[in-house]
């Protein structure tokens, strides 16, 4: 394997949990609500399922409890900003502090513990097709269903009538419950979509990308998952692009400090908050006002019956 | 089953100033339950975060210490706040705030600069967190730009660049290679307010600022036209209120706001540069602000009540082996209850189970 290929392979691994986690928010965000905790659903995400697999010795129970503890999270953040119509930002972030908080205690004894690498789906034949064999033949199977991911909320926002629901809600949450549309209904699975999302990106992140827990370990991906999602103008194909363009962003500068190139490392680990930041500028310089945000963003639903 | 909300017509002020008080309880009750749940006596850990700190003098002048960059970064998102701009990035005005400020003292340091340096420095200080603010304010008026996520990103900035000034250019060449920098001249050491105190004069700044802001708020037509920009954006513009100066202006000042506290805790409590310089103070200040309703005095009393759970919980750390994560999840609860409890008092909720409603 040479260093481009090794490369390649980093990126889709580094990749991964970022398009997962965000196309969960785009779906919440589509439904019309900000959840700004994703940070915190990728933590305990990543606590629970490495302390399950640990625990265990399984990696599908692991996933299993990745994707509880993100859920779980994300029903508590709709209990709040459904149930109390309580301001969606604050709520976030505070399920980003409590998140994080939370997977310290849960991770603290699973400290040291390593896991094996998760075996690659082999493809024969075509996983021995030079370069793009094993780019794209011989990944985890979490890197396939990310794909699998993309296309399924792609055709479940664009092409079923579900779908139209969940946008129209997003869209005008009043004319939506006027039209008799269940506004609460749809939303509270759009939040839990999107905390199983998180929590399976945390899942991603200990359990292969890793393969250890360290405190703070999700270092902000769950913030660029949620810069992903207004980077791609909420739109599922847009998202896994802008990934793709972060992972790489992200493997780049990583084998840049190793080359040692004489910049300073803490340059080259601020690459992907200063992309983050300058993405979001040339977006707004070229479309103008944040087109494509749903028109009920972040705004709480209180029906006047 | 379903909630139902009925907006209250009007809020009795009992019931306004109530909410946080509900919703600290009820975070309390939640931290007990999760204690029992890790197996140990939830009745010992409110002895050790609540009832030792309050009943020690080294623990009380330690909870004015801990309650004092809290209470400044606070009062200053709550300009922010008020005018329903989501500045989440203090953490990273304060660490700018800090080197700034710092940089005076390490260039005069073993000079015979004289009184002059410590209010420079104050001032550098100020000026580092707000133009830092800035960044994301200019981002939005100009570009519109979300200032939530850029503000943020700006904090992993921040602190990769103290990481790199005190691991680089700013490590003290006698200090055995740590990473950190001299330690100030007590030129450039904001001095403690009684002989032996550990309070230093961080904490008179937050009162004064309490005090002003208190006046700023309530009283002249600035603190008006925040409300109006908050609570209805047309009718501000209407009224001729550039949302344009609004944004830079809280920004600036809550920015300001956090580097002073930043300068402060560095010159007044550490006395060096060090890659960690806040226990996350910026964003606990988040939970402060709301939990004193955005109101001056009420985010004194907040200040002081976070500021016992972050002593709480060192202390709980090291007589009950409970892990310092413990004081960051409560934080949350907390700010998630305070959230809460806002909208109970804004609205009526009624559960409403099938076929009992509509």
């Amino acid at each position: 394997m040479t260093t481009f290929e090794a490369i390649l392979l980093t990126i889709v691994t580094a990749s991964t949990p970022l398009l997962i986690a965000a196309l969960g928010e785009l779906v919440t965000e589509r439904s019309g609500v900000l959840n700004l905790g994703v940070e915190g659903m990728m933590a305990m995400g990543a606590a629970c399922s490495f302390a399950a697999a640990v625990t265990f010795d399984s990696t599908l129970l692991g996933v299993a409890a990745g994707i509880l503890a993100g859920a779980l999270m994300a029903a508590l953040f709709a209990l709040v900003v459904l149930g109390f119509a309580a301001n969606q930002v604050g709520s976030g972030l505070a399920l980003t502090i409590l998140g994080l908080g939370l997977a310290g205690l849960i991770g603290a004894p699973f400290v040291g513990a390593r896991r094996d690498p998760v075996p690659p789906v082999d493809i024969p034949v075509l996983s021995d097709l030079p370069v793009v064999g094993r780019l794209f033949f011989e990944q985890d199977l979490f890197v396939y269903a990310s794909i699998a991911l993309t296309i399924f909320v792609a055709y479940y926002l664009n092409r079923t009538r579900s779908g139209l629901m969940l946008r129209s809600i997003g869209e005008n949450h009043g004319s939506a419950h006027g039209l008799g549309l269940p506004v609460w209904r749809v939303r509270f699975l759009a939040i839990l979509f999107g905390g199983a999302c998180s929590g399976l990106a945390g899942a991603y992140l200990a359990l292969v990308y890793t393969r250890f827990w360290s405190p703070g370990m999700t270092a902000g991906r769950g913030w660029i998952a949620l810069a992903l999602v207004v980077f791609a103008a909420w739109r599922p194909g847009w998202a896994l692009i802008g990934a793709y363009i972060f992972g790489a962003a992200t493997v780049l500068q990583l084998h840049a400090q190793a080359a040692q190139f004489g910049v300073p490392s803490q340059v080259l680990s601020a690459v992907p908050y200063v992309a983050t930041i300058l993405a979001l500028l040339l977006l707004s310089i070229r479309r103008g006002r944040a087109i494509g945000a749903p028109g009920s963003l972040g705004l709480p639903f209180v029906p006047d019956r | 089953m379903r909630f139902e909300l009925t907006p209250r017509t009007s809020v009795s002020p009992v019931l306004r100033a109530l909410a946080p008080v509900a919703a600290f309880i009820t975070a309390f009750l939640i931290a007990g339950f999760v204690i029992w749940l890790m197996g140990r006596s939830p009745v010992a850990a409110f002895e050790v975060y609540v009832t030792q700190p309050l009943s020690d003098s080294w623990a009380l002048q330690e909870l004015l210490v801990k309650a004092t960059p809290l209470a400044l970064i606070a009062i200053g998102l709550a300009y922010c706040f008020r005018a329903n701009f989501w500045n989440i990035g203090a953490e990273g005005q304060y660490v700018m705030g800090a080197v700034l400020g710092s940089w005076l003292a390490l260039t005069t340091h073993g000079t015979e600069a004289g009184f002059w340096v410590l209010p420079a420095m104050l001032a550098l200080g100020m000026v580092g967190g707000a133009a830092y603010g800035l960044i994301p304010a200019f981002l939005k008026t100009r570009f519109g730009v979300s200032e939530i996520l850029t503000s943020l990103m700006l904090v992993y900035v921040a602190q990769l660049t103290l990481d790199y000034l005190v691991r680089g250019p700013w490590r003290d060449p006698q200090g055995f290679n740590f990473p950190q920098s001299v330690t100030f001249d007590p030129a450039a050491t904001l001095p403690p307010v009684m002989e032996a105190s550990r309070v230093h004069y961080g904490t008179v700044f937050a009162v004064i600022a309490i005090l002003v802001t208190a006046v700023v708020l309530g009283r002249t037509l600035f603190g008006y036209r925040l409300r109006l920009t908050g609570d209805a954006p047309r009718a501000a513009h209407f009224a001729g209120f550039s949302a344009r100066t609004t944004t830079m202006a809280v920004f600036a000042i809550s920015g300001g706001l956090a580097g002073l506290a930043g300068i402060g805790e560095v010159s007044g409590q550490i006395g060096q540069l060090q890659p960690s310089i806040s226990p996350g103070y910026g964003f606990t200040a988040i939970t402060v602000a709301f939990l004193g309703r955005l109101n001056p005095i009420g985010i004194l009393v907040a200040a002081l009540v976070v500021a016992l759970t972050f002593i709480g919980g060192e202390s709980a750390q090291i007589m009950l082996k409970l892990p310092l994560d413990l004081t960051q999840a409560f934080q949350g609860i907390l700010l998630l209850c305070v959230l809460a409890a806002d909208a109970l008092v804004s609205y009526r909720v009624r559960l409403v189970t099938r076929g009992g409603g509509k």
